[in-house]
């Protein structure tokens, strides 16, 4: 699935709304969190999962193919880390 | 950040009630997480995606005991961020 299906698919179970309503609102959902994690908040939705930031630091790692040394700059990752309801769920 | 702050954001730029807004929003999550559990990766692009993927059985070890285990083959769900959101978490 894709960001345009579940749209579709939500806005065919609220029909009292209209598309670009259903697509605005998506968007917003997104988006709210992108904003979140860039301010370093981390967002947690009950019974789905919480996004977080993670910090690395300044490391020095090898190209694995050349073997030469290469410094890579501290940075920052997004994470996502599912509920536990839907670990347990995949497992079965 | 929660559900309700999410709600609350979005309500600020759209004349809809919070109810129907409420209810978009947590369509959001659970249409996801059932296509998840359907073992069907999501894609939201400018976002990331939700990979569900499969990890074959394998012998793990206890760190603090050095103990054997075996771990069983199981699926898992990963969230690979999109480059656009890898770039805004560092700018």
């Amino acid at each position: 699935m894709n960001k345009s299906e579940l749209i579709e698919k939500i806005a065919e179970s609220n029909p009292h709304l209209s598309k670009r309503q259903v697509e605005f609102i998506v968007n917003g959902v997104f988006n709210s969190i992108k904003s979140a994690l860039e301010s370093e908040q981390k967002v947690e939705i009950r019974g789905f999962g919480s996004f977080k930031i993670r910090k690395k630091e300044r490391k020095e790692a090898r190209n694995p193919k050349t073997g030469e040394k290469v410094v890579v700059e501290p940075k920052t990752v997004p994470y996502f880390k599912p509920s536990r309801e839907i670990k347990i769920a995949l497992l079965k | 950040m929660t559900k309700a702050e999410i709600v609350d954001i979005i309500h600020e730029t759209l004349g809809i009630s919070k109810k129907d807004i409420y209810n978009v929003v947590d369509a959001v999550f659970t249409t996801i997480k059932e296509d998840i559990l359907n073992k069907n990766s999501v894609k939201i692009s400018g976002f990331g995606s939700f990979e569900v993927k499969t990890r074959g059985r394998r012998i793990g070890r206890n760190p603090k005991t050095g103990e054997e285990k075996v771990i069983e083959a199981r699926t898992v769900v990963s969230f690979k961020p999109s480059r656009i959101l890898k770039e805004e978490v560092n700018a």
